[in-house]
């Protein structure tokens, strides 16, 4: 260990000299106020997949083309002047309003710039959920892609191992955060308890880790079957 | 002598000097003809796999992982090749829950989440709910709320250090720590009735002001808890066996951190000096003078080393808000989401439809959406508020630290034995409550 030539890498080590302390934001207003610059590069670089700018309550808001999230996602990140290392969290948003589209939200940060920045695209009902994963880009967004598929059912291309995290991989009634799930669930009562009692969830392995049991390899064509689709002795 | 049961003498002796000059002691048996002699060592019996992986199911159900944390482990002899973990057996649904409910009506449930760190994610709540009603809050509330969410992080980190000495084997920290936590949770209790669910903050406001006399207790606390610290900190910083169980372990560099989306200790025990307070600052926190400590190698042991230092750090901050406590009122005169006072409800129309508005159809936010994160003792703590100008939100959506923090866990214990697994985890600092929700 070196401790001479160790240096820790500091927040907002790439921002200008001139640029001013971070502060407490005060008296934020509803609507305008300072746009992030993030923002103004990315309309100049990627022009028509930008579709919208907005700040509300000082957060810069971009809203973008669904088909090329992953394509600005890295750009932001790797772009020398963005630098947005920091996945702060993914997420979903479904209306009250049935007609209205689904948002699929990342919030970025650049730590070296001290910059925040909420992505957006919009996914219209009636048409298949799926946006670009970003899992390339940042390995934290592993989890929060898993469990927004969990439960809002969007489907992240290009994620490399997609499942249910939260709710268990045999759940039957569908993704709990949708508008059209009701608070107490699809079944009633007495259908829920004895689905959750025929689960042994200690028991259960997925079908990546039984992979490192050879015998897996040697079982019939049918029983590797019946246990990719979660069937367990004792059921 | 007709006996079947068959008696085998073990003794100590001295057959000489080791290395270091101290004196060797090995098992002494009888052999068949009555003489002493040391143990050789058996051969071993062990089944032998052939290289053949095993599959270890560590926990849901196990003391060392903190909750009901399930880790499926592959392993090579004693080497971790592969960790898979499972989580979702503490979920409860808040973030569905949430939109079902009022503004007020949810901070209960962010007590329940990291319930380690009640107060601060009260704070976090309230300051997000804030920005999305536009309410500037009074300078005194703001100097209670640090306060609070300094008391929290000193508790959450007192809990840690005490359950990952007990993880490592140590029991004495454990005591003497849990000591001064629960000195905090009592100055907690006499300030909000509560201990572990506080429910410390309303939107625009506090619960409660301070009683009279709590500053000093307060003031009694700041002065002596880093001295109970500090014992904590003689007996393990230097201790070998302490270093030995944690030095190495777990390493992440600074670029893997931050590219995993470590926030909090484990962010800033790799080298990188992102902190919440400092860099995205909330509640005046640039105005408290305060350092970051930062590690250099990433591994648990200067996990540990953050964490104790940064208690030092609240203590600090600590004393800086009492000094600078101000006088005057704790809630925002803003009759839209501060009730007005019983009085004034019989006697004054406006606020009579204020109370009417409040209590039948609650407050109710403008049309908008507002990401606030707070630095909690696990990280950047994060609450996503979309409204749509209606009394519920829309969405409410968590971000939790300890859900990213473990996320990176198959790659903190991959190559590490299994007896590491346990130390690693235990400085990750997790609460299901939070990573499940």
């Amino acid at each position: 260990m070196s401790d001479a030539r160790f240096m820790p890498v500091l927040a907002g080590h790439a921002a200008a000299s001139d640029t001013p302390a971070p502060a407490t934001p005060k008296n934020v207003p509803y609507h305008g106020g300072p746009v992030n610059p993030s923002a103004e590069a990315l309309q100049a670089r990627f022009g028509d997949a930008i579709h919208r700018v907005d700040i509300v309550w000082g957060e810069t808001t971009v809203i973008v083309e669904r088909s090329r999230v992953n394509e600005i996602v890295r750009w932001l990140h790797d772009d020398a002047g963005q630098r947005y290392d920091y996945c702060s969290d993914i997420t979903a948003v479904e209306f009250r309003d049935f007609e209205r589209p689904i948002e699929v939200v990342w919030h970025l940060r650049s730590l070296p710039y001290r910059r925040f920045i909420r992505l957006k695209c919009l996914l219209p009902k009636g048409q298949p959920l799926a946006v670009p994963s970003v899992f390339d880009v940042y390995r934290g967004a592993d989890w929060f892609e898993r469990e927004c598929y969990d439960m809002f059912g969007i489907r992240f291309d290009g994620h490399p191992d997609l499942r249910r995290l939260l709710m268990w991989e045999q759940y039957k009634e569908g993704f709990p955060l949708r508008k059209d799930f009701p608070l107490r669930g699809r079944f009633s009562r007495s259908e829920q308890l004895r689905q959750i009692l025929s689960q042994n969830p200690e028991a259960k392995y997925s079908m990546e880790e039984l992979s490192v049991l050879e015998a897996f390899d040697e079982l019939p064509q049918d029983m590797q079957q019946r246990l990719g689709k979660g069937e367990r002795v004792g059921e | 002598m007709a006996t079947t049961k068959r008696t085998v003498e073990v003794e100590l002796s001295t057959t000489g000097l080791d290395a270091q000059g101290r004196p060797q002691r090995v098992p002494l048996v009888t052999d068949a003809a009555g003489n002493l002699v040391p143990v050789t060592a058996s051969p071993a019996v062990e089944p032998d796999l052939e290289g053949d992986h095993m599959l270890i199911n560590l926990g849901p159900q196990h003391p060392a992982t903190h909750g009901v944390l399930r880790l499926v482990l592959e392993l090579d002899g004693e080497t971790v090749v592969r960790c898979i973990p499972h989580i979702g057996y503490l979920h409860c649904g808040f973030e569905k829950t949430g939109e079902y409910r009022q503004y007020n009506q949810i901070i209960p449930y962010t007590d329940r989440e990291d319930y380690l760190n009640s107060p601060g994610n009260n704070v976090a709540f309230a300051l997000g709910a804030e920005r999305l009603f536009g309410i500037e809050i009074t300078e005194r509330c703001k100097v209670l709320r640090v306060i609070a969410a300094e008391m929290s992080r000193i508790i959450s980190h007192c809990v840690w250090l005490g359950t990952f000495c007990m993880d490592i084997g140590a029991v004495t920290p454990f005591l003497w720590i849990f000591q001064q936590r629960e000195r905090v949770y009592t100055m907690l209790e006499n300030w909000v009735g509560a201990r572990l669910t506080t429910t410390v903050t309303r939107v625009g406001g506090m619960a409660a002001d301070i009683p009279d006399g709590w500053a000093e207790d307060l003031a009694n606390f700041v002065r002596t808890f880093p001295k109970v610290l500090g014992e904590c900190e003689t007996m393990l910083t230097k201790n070998a066996i302490w270093v030995g169980r944690t030095v190495g372990l777990g390493a992440m560099s600074a670029e893997e951190a931050v590219n995993y989306g470590l926030s909090g200790p484990l962010v800033r025990a790799s080298g990188v000096a992102y902190d919440v307070r400092k860099d995205f600052p909330y509640l005046d926190y640039e105005t408290y003078d305060f350092d970051v400590p930062v590690g250099q190698a990433g591994d648990v042991y200067d996990r540990y080393l953050v964490r104790v230092e940064e208690m030092k750090q609240s203590v600090r901050i600590l004393d800086q808000a009492l000094r600078r406590l101000p006088d005057g009122p704790v809630n925002v005169a803003d009759h839209r989401v501060i009730l007005p006072p019983k009085h004034k409800a019989t006697s004054d129309m406006e606020s009579m439809i204020h109370h009417f508005k409040q209590v039948m159809e609650g407050p109710r936010p403008p049309i908008g959406e507002a990401y606030v994160a707070v630095e909690s003792p696990k990280g950047e703590k994060g609450y996503y508020m979309v409204s749509d100008g209606t009394a519920k939100p829309v969405r409410w959506r968590i971000r939790p630290p300890s859900f990213v923090n473990l996320s990176a866990i198959p790659k903190m214990v991959e190559g590490h034995l299994l007896s590491d697994v346990v130390t690693i985890n235990a400085s990750i600092d997790i609460v299901m409550g939070e990573i499940d929700r």
